[in-house]
């Protein structure tokens, strides 16, 4: 797992991100941290986002796109990074692995997956150790971008302490712990 | 730069336009227009106010912008077919305001979360009897914003009730933008009466087409009326008088339609084939017209900034050369095609491409026609 390069060498310059789950997730608030990050590094976005009539529950996606290009047509066609946080957002996005797209998903409510884009995690057993299931997402975030290196983690944690000033040691935290879950899984790689 | 959604831009455009009273009713996907008012007009000192309906909230604008605020509102779908007869009022009573109709699935409730962009011919034709509307139309968060405050300007300018058309996924959509210092975008207030308030007529025109306008309240008493009027702004039957005022109505716009009626190029000059768009069916044909280019075809893109009045001129002129023009919209009868057809005339070869099922127009769906 190294930080996403692109052919030619050189940083990658282009991610296109989706962010899927069930309504009530925390699903767009995640897309728009990671968009408030990309724009301290003085990177354009855009941020989109598709969901049913109903509040909680349903598929919700939330999709972004980070380039230091101007961004024409705005939705994600191409996807580098997902997220899956449910067998109904699994279902809608596995097919992306096989075309190199790189799946986070949730190992709490789903069996895990073979291949090596499949990158499954507990995220919801760790918030519910954590006791706050709804930090999930923000591990997985933490987790995402450890992994991929679209948003720098700095950038990150600067966006979560402006959207949440008073909830941001425990959001902090719940980064913290997706990275770290990355960082562990690359030791057992390594050993 | 900041990360700005769609509704919000809209907000804060108009806020930066001097708009300081809104009166709606929340609905889907309009809803954040509301929201962002209600937190930020009260402390700006301005007026929010959640009314019982639709009907009531155009009424409620309308009567603010005749007591001498800039006032609008912001709904979608069901809502903007409520508004229609006040909105005929404010076109009959040259009342200045701003409706923002964030287009939604439909007929009727439809699919309440999905984009459309079927409110075309509804935004020009949706009241009864003869009348003239202007309507804008934004493809970005940027436009968003700046469209919101040209909308407010052209209100004022021309005394008349100005649309803007977003849809839902432009309205929902984020994107960073830097919003612009106070007097950085020009800001336009109606033209207020110099005479004294004994001589004042609220619907005597000047040259340019355009009465000004006192407020309610103030010395200048006026009287307004649904019904057709004269100058001095009571009833009035006589047929002259009558043609006088719906010839005005429209001379006004007609004659200034240079300034109005406002296009972007992308690549159009040259193009074999042209696609006029609008809204967030931009973007979908900017990136299908450049990977035309890719393969060989002139492809360009003529974007429609305002949709009423209509853009005949830069339509003709941007399809002189062209062998092909294409419009790609989110509705069933193709209701900026027919117009482009009746401006290019019907031998020319043009081709929709629509979307009518809530799902939005991809770069693929237009570069299979450019490409045909």
């Amino acid at each position: 797992m190294e930080p996403s390069e692109q052919k030619g060498g050189g940083p990658k310059e282009r991610f296109e991100v989706v962010l899927a789950g069930s309504g009530g997730q925390g699903l767009i608030v995640s897309a728009m941290l990671l968009c408030e990050s990309a724009i301290r590094e003085g990177r354009n976005v855009v941020q989109t986002q598709s969901y049913g009539i109903a509040a909680r529950g349903g598929l919700s996606i939330a999709e972004l796109i980070i380039d230091t290009e101007e961004i024409i047509f705005q939705q994600v066609q191409k996807p580098d990074i997902i997220l899956a946080l449910t067998g109904q957002a699994m279902e809608r996005f596995a097919a992306f692995a096989e075309k190199g797209a790189r799946v986070f998903f949730d190992t709490t409510g789903m069996t895990d997956r073979p291949g090596l884009n499949f990158l499954g995690f507990p995220f919801t057993k760790l918030a519910g150790d954590l006791n706050r299931t709804n930090a999930a997402t923000l591990i997985a975030l933490g987790a995402m971008v450890a992994c991929t290196g679209m948003v720098r983690m700095d950038s990150l944690i600067s966006a979560v302490r402006e959207t949440f000033p008073e909830a941001a040691p425990a959001n902090i935290e719940a980064l913290g712990l997706g990275e770290g879950l990355v960082a562990s899984r690359l030791r057992e790689g390594a050993g | 730069m900041r990360l700005v959604q769609g509704n919000e831009a809209i907000a804060r455009g108009a806020l930066y336009a001097g708009a300081r009273f809104y009166a709606g009713y929340p609905i889907t996907p309009s809803s954040e227009v509301a929201e962002e008012c209600s937190v930020v007009l009260p402390r700006m000192g301005g007026m929010y106010i959640q009314m019982e309906d639709e009907i009531a909230s155009i009424a409620a604008v309308v009567g603010a912008s005749l007591a001498g605020a800039k006032a609008f509102t912001a709904t979608s779908g069901p809502g903007f077919s409520l508004m229609q007869e006040n909105l005929g009022f404010a076109v009959m009573a040259e009342v200045p305001c701003v409706v923002v109709d964030v287009q939604r699935s439909g007929p009727s409730t439809g699919l309440a979360t999905k984009p459309s962009q079927a409110d075309v011919m509804q935004v020009r034709w949706g009241r009864h009897g003869d009348q003239a509307i202007i309507a804008l139309c934004p493809a970005s968060v940027r436009e968003c914003f700046e469209l919101t405050v040209q909308a407010f300007n052209f209100s004022e300018t021309y005394r008349t009730p100005v649309v803007l058309v977003a849809d839902e996924v432009v309205a929902h959509m984020r994107e960073s933008l830097r919003v612009p210092e106070e007097g950085e975008l020009a800001i336009i207030d109606r033209k207020k009466p110099s005479v004294p308030p004994s001589e004042y007529k609220p619907f005597e025109a000047d040259e340019d087409g355009v009465a000004p306008l006192a407020a309610y309240g103030s010395p200048r008493v006026f009287h307004v009326s649904s019904s057709m009027h004269g100058p001095e702004g009571f009833s009035n039957n006589d047929p002259a008088n009558a043609a006088r005022k719906i010839d005005r109505i429209h001379r006004k716009l007609d004659m200034h339609r240079d300034e109005i009626v406002m296009t972007r190029s992308f690549d159009a000059d040259d193009a074999d084939v042209l696609v006029v768009a609008y809204g967030i069916t931009v973007r979908a044909s900017r990136a299908a017209a450049r990977e035309a280019r890719s393969k060989g075809v002139n492809a360009g893109v003529l974007q429609l900034q305002t949709l009423w009045p209509f853009a005949d001129n830069e339509i003709r002129r941007a399809a002189a050369g062209a062998r092909r023009v294409i419009v790609p919209e989110m509705n069933y009868a193709g209701q900026v095609a027919g117009e482009v057809q009746r401006v290019l005339g019907p031998e020319r070869d043009i081709r929709g491409v629509n979307s009518y099922n809530g799902q939005i127009l991809w770069p693929r769906d237009i570069l299979e026609t450019i490409m045909a």
